[in-house]
């Protein structure tokens, strides 16, 4: 599948956003001042908003995007965007009331957080449910990703909490060791669990003239490459998967590790851990894009 | 709405005759000169002239290979929208744009609540849908569905334009929900059948297999054997022994 910049750039933004999120709903972070809550919400709905706009600019009709929240009741692309504008909506209310009251609201802060984790599991579900693409359709798909976004959240509670001077940074951090190594566990387990399956389908069962024997493709329908093709057939060199997924492990997890490890409270080398690791998980998913195939390039020379 | 209709009992839909069909690309080139002035936007091109052509196409035709050696085929393979009866691609719209008719089971886009986010076309195994380049919407095959009913076409026309067209004859056109109909018939009596099964779509397309090839034995190809055979008798033997006599 062609890894189209607007949904890596969508997708971790807007994960690492709904990740801050919920920490800040589960009260794992909270601000001291209404300055600190102003960057808190500016900062996390910040993320969402980026990622939200990014999502709109691959679409051939942003201006009816609107139109998406209707289909909630068969379609995780409608599933998200419902619940992602629920969780902004209710995000900013929590601020506001933060804002207003000088404390947060625990129950809407719950709220908050679980609103935030659902909105993952719909952004991943979106590909998990697509049974064309073997590699997503992965029971471990959702977990990755709602590991991935709240370990990132984590990293960046515990910058946030560096940068206030607060006391809780190196719970934060010890929190943050943990849910990055958890998260990249069980990347590990879906990269060796997704690569080894395959869609069940074969250039024989596509045309269906198995029992003649083997099928290659002999003509293409067109010279040039077609829609499906750019969108559906990218293609990425073997070695190149690999070194790229051991890059993605080192920035994920590897730096953050190094750094959450040996300086607990130091803010600028936590800010530095936050993006590097977000930087990390633009790698991951421009390979989970990459390395997906796609069951229409069996029509088109692929063996499975 | 993109939840499913109740499974309707009409089920119009294509059967395609792999053993006939030729490939000549003329059910390609009608359906995108009917449905680029027809149904919707038009079937826009992009840079059709340039380097690298490209555009929307509702149908298209894969050659394929099947088997080794002197078994091997080639089979020609028109491929369009299936119309499935658990079709993926209208479930993961956001939108509702995407939908299957309750009365007849075709699988249409709605062009005016399309935003073009492709999710259809992943969620389809079969490469039925492209993105119009020019209109930034999802196209697809509509089974012609503005010529089937349109009363204003004479009686024969009122057929998707690829069977209009098919010089062979090798694509029909009717309900496959009625298992008395032509179209059910020919599928019963031929083994026609689904494209990806296992995917679990239901499509209502099918395909017929290419016939079995006539056994042929090993002499009646030989063509030494064949020769030697027939040795010749009569006039002709006398000129090859007179000219076999001449010098040189």
């Amino acid at each position: 599948m062609r890894p189209a910049a607007s949904l890596i750039i969508f997708t971790t933004l807007s994960g690492l956003g709904f990740g801050l999120a919920s920490l800040i709903g589960f009260g794992l972070i909270t601000a001291t001042s209404p300055k600190w809550v102003m960057i808190h919400g500016v900062i996390s709905l910040g993320l969402i908003g980026a990622g939200v706009i990014s999502s709109t600019v691959h679409l051939g009709h942003p201006e009816r995007a609107w139109r998406a929240l209707s289909q909630w009741r068969s379609s995780w692309l409608s599933r998200e965007g419902v619940l992602a504008a629920l969780t902004v909506l209710v995000l900013a209310i929590y601020f506001a009331d933060h804002l207003y009251h000088g404390v947060p609201r625990v129950w809407l802060g719950a709220v908050v957080g679980i609103l935030s984790v659902l909105t993952v599991i719909a952004t991943a579900m979106i590909y998990a449910s697509l049974k064309t693409v073997a590699r997503w359709h992965n029971a471990l798909t959702p977990v990755v990703f709602v590991l991935l976004s709240l370990a990132g959240g984590v990293v960046a509670a515990a910058a946030l909490s560096a940068l206030e001077g607060m006391d809780g940074t190196v719970a934060l951090t010890r929190l943050g060791l943990i849910t990055v190594v958890l998260a990249m566990i069980i990347k590990t387990l879906w990269w060796l669990t997704a690569g080894a399956s395959g869609s069940g389908s074969t250039p024989e069962s596509a045309t269906g003239l198995g029992s003649l024997g083997e099928v290659r493709l002999l003509m293409s329908p067109h010279s040039e490459e077609n829609w499906l093709q750019h969108e559906m057939g990218f293609q990425i060199a073997r070695k190149h998967s690999h070194r790229l997924a051991w890059i993605s492990l080192i920035l994920a997890a590897g730096v953050p590790i190094l750094i959450m490890g040996l300086y607990p409270s130091s803010a600028t080398l936590l800010v530095v851990a936050a993006l590097v690791h977000l930087f990390g998980v633009m790698v991951e998913r421009w390979l989970f894009f990459a390395e997906a195939k796609h069951t229409v390039t069996l029509f088109y020379g692929a063996r499975h | 709405m993109t939840s499913l209709p109740p499974a309707s009992d009409v089920k119009l839909g294509l059967v395609i005759d792999l053993d006939i069909c030729v490939g000549c690309h003329a059910c390609v080139v009608n359906c995108k000169e009917w449905n680029t002035a027809g149904y919707g936007a038009p079937l826009a091109d992009s840079n059709p002239y340039g380097k690298n052509p490209s555009g929307s196409w509702l149908n298209r035709i894969h050659t394929f290979e099947a088997g080794h050696g002197a078994e091997a085929k080639v089979v020609h393979f028109p491929k369009s929208c299936l119309h499935c009866e658990d079709a993926p691609c209208v479930t993961v719209c956001p939108t509702g744009a995407s939908y299957k008719r309750a009365e007849d089971g075709i699988v249409l886009v709605n062009e005016d609540h399309c935003i073009g986010c492709g999710l259809c076309a992943w969620a389809c195994p079969y490469g039925a849908r492209e993105m119009d380049p020019a209109e930034g919407v999802m196209k697809k095959c509509t089974l012609c569905v503005d010529r089937i009913y349109n009363t204003h076409l004479e009686e024969e026309d009122r057929i998707p334009a690829c069977v209009r067209t098919c010089p062979t004859s090798a694509r029909h056109f009717g309900d496959l929900g009625d298992p008395e109909s032509e179209v059910s018939q020919l599928v019963a009596a031929r083994g026609g059948f689904d494209l990806m099964p296992e995917q679990g779509t239901k499509p209502v397309n099918k395909y017929l297999p290419p016939r079995p090839r006539q056994s042929v034995t090993a002499d009646e190809v030989d063509l030494v054997a064949m020769a030697k055979k027939t040795t010749p008798g009569g006039f002709w033997k006398w000129l090859d022994q007179s000219l076999d006599r001449l010098p040189g």
